[in-house]
């Protein structure tokens, strides 16, 4: 791997800890509880493209496979949280 | 497992990895700047559409030139989110459009007739 592309990864990886501190402050910001959903749901999606980027960076399969867990992971959880504010509860 | 990866796959996987960087942080920057909740729900979409194919491009890109053959299994993502990001935006709007109206604040009326 030459000195461009790890360079260009650890930018990458640089703007998504930014991203995720920023989606941090609405977290604890937000005025209501939907802002928290929507920034929590933020952060997953951050947090799947880190292990994504890692996964070229150390050229191995694996990284892959806990990246599409968290994706699914991420959808689960905010459409709970979206129907919990929705009706009051998850399950009917 | 090929060492040799030219450098024009490198700079361009590269370039795909930096602009996902950058559609996340106008994401970010969006998600905290803009004034009400209804279009604080746009900027993330950024991120979810535009920043995850770019780095699943650029992910199958990098390991279909390190092995020399094509890797493909790094669609799957783009296409789940595809499939999953607007149910929770819907869901989310749904939510937060009732609330606002159990609130009594000044959000769009229903369109049912009942």
């Amino acid at each position: 791997m030459s000195p461009l592309l790890s360079g260009a990864i650890l930018a990458t990886l640089a703007c998504y800890a930014i991203a995720m501190a920023l989606a941090v402050v609405r977290l604890l910001r937000g005025p209501g509880a939907e802002d928290r959903v929507l920034a929590l749901d933020f952060l997953y999606v951050n947090g799947m493209l880190t292990i994504l980027v890692l996964g070229i960076r150390y050229a191995s399969d694996m990284y892959f496979e806990a990246a599409l867990l968290i994706a699914l992971a991420g959808f689960v959880s905010s459409a709970a949280l979206a129907k919990f504010l929705l009706r009051g509860e998850v399950i009917e | 497992m090929n060492a040799a990866v030219p450098l024009w796959i490198e700079a361009l996987v590269g370039a795909l990895l930096v602009a996902s960087g950058i559609a996340s942080i106008v994401a970010a920057v969006g998600l905290v700047r803009l004034q009400s909740f209804f279009m604080r729900m746009h900027p993330p979409a950024l991120a979810s559409t535009f920043g995850v194919w770019a780095v699943a491009l650029a992910s199958i890109l990098w390991s279909s030139a390190l092995e020399s053959r094509p890797v493909l299994h790094a669609w799957v993502i783009p296409i789940l989110m595809a499939i999953t990001v607007p149910v929770t935006t819907a869901l989310l709007a749904r939510a937060a459009l009732f609330r606002k109206r159990q609130a009594g604040m000044d959000v769009p009326p229903p369109l049912s007739r009942s």
